[in-house]
């Protein structure tokens, strides 16, 4: 299976991200989205890197993105683990069927049945940017991230002056 | 992204710094004083400094972690206060070996008890160059790719080994061989 790679339309999809509410990509055009694939709730590094994630809701916000954290995780287990890591990090559960999104995006590992520690940035037009797979025991931080939406943020800029 | 992580912000004067400047090894430390794990590792860099002596010189930048950890930044700023008047270690240390106790109306005592003069201490725990010292190092750490507290870097370059003293020194030692 292979990974999806900057260039590409970000594929759409609709997650549970509550017990009665669904979440779609599309629902957030016009913005850059921050996909991130997880393994597992409540697995150390997991919890590690969205804890991050959660604490750079600054950073983030300058740059107008969304973060989404996604995960094979039931909706309930998700409740759970965001109340007790006080996450503001919206999660959706690619639960039924099973790893759909992922394997949609390339990151399934159907050996494990979770996925892979992914990342993919998707500009304002659900363009993927840019995309990173971290070998699963190691956090990849935010730089990365970072370094995307602000190109994204760049072009726009270069877009709008030459409108 | 390239294979290795780096540190964007060179060891500089502005650091904290225990250890020669002139040292072949350099490891940097982002961390929260409330952070559990940084306090698990508190002895073993005590314990990697003294094995490895004049050979290493230890760095502390701040990486607090607020929505995690409510007195994180309260404990930032103390030991960034009491920098200004020339105490960081002492507070660093302090912090965490009394880690469990950091609540605001603690610090205090903890001030006193290295020496400071309370009423600077107070004064400058609010001073702009305080909070803007630890953005700049939370900044950095994003930067580097900090992924958590702690973050260690050898000689510049992530250190994404596990953080007891066994893995932390030989990564150390063999950094120090091929130099």
């Amino acid at each position: 299976m292979k990974t999806l790679l900057p260039g590409v339309q970000a594929p759409d999809f609709s997650l549970p991200t509550t017990p009665d509410q669904k979440v779609s990509l599309s629902e957030f055009r016009g913005q850059p989205v921050v996909l991130v694939f997880y393994p597992a709730d409540w697995s150390p590094v997991c919890s590690d890197q969205l804890a991050l994630y959660n604490e750079l809701k600054v950073e983030f916000s300058e740059f107008d993105a969304q973060i989404l954290g996604i995960s094979v995780d039931g909706i309930w287990c998700h409740l759970a683990f965001s109340k007790d890591r006080k996450f503001h990090i919206p999660l959706l559960a690619d639960f039924e069927p099973k790893g759909a999104v992922a394997r949609q995006y390339g990151v399934y590992r159907e050996k494990d049945g979770e996925s892979e520690r992914a990342l993919f940035v998707i500009d304002t037009e659900g363009v993927i940017r840019w995309s990173h797979v971290s070998p699963v025991g190691i956090n990849p931080g935010a730089d990365g991230i970072l370094k995307a939406l602000e190109s994204i943020a760049k072009d726009e800029k270069t877009a709008s002056v030459s409108h | 992204m390239s294979k290795s992580t780096i540190l964007t912000q060179p060891v500089s004067e502005r650091d904290h710094m225990e250890g020669p400047t002139n040292a072949p090894l350099t490891l940097v430390e982002y961390g929260d004083y409330q952070c559990p794990y940084c306090g698990a590792a508190y002895p073993v860099v005590k314990r990697v400094q003294k094995t490895l002596e004049t050979k290493l010189r230890f760095v502390f930048r701040n990486f607090p972690l607020t929505q995690a950890h409510p007195y994180a930044m309260v404990a930032a700023e103390a030991a960034e206060a009491a920098a200004l008047q020339g105490k960081f270690w002492e507070m660093h240390d302090l912090l965490f070996e009394r880690q469990t106790f950091l609540e605001p109306d603690i610090i205090p005592l903890w001030a006193k008890k290295i020496g400071l003069d309370l009423e600077q201490f107070g004064n400058d725990f609010k001073q702009s160059v305080v909070a803007k010292r630890i953005k700049e190092d939370r900044q950095s750490g994003i930067r580097s790719g900090v992924n958590g507290t702690p973050t260690f870097y050898i000689n510049g370059i992530r250190y994404d080994g596990a953080p007891d003293y066994e893995s932390l020194l030989a990564a150390l030692e063999s950094e120090l061989a091929i130099r």
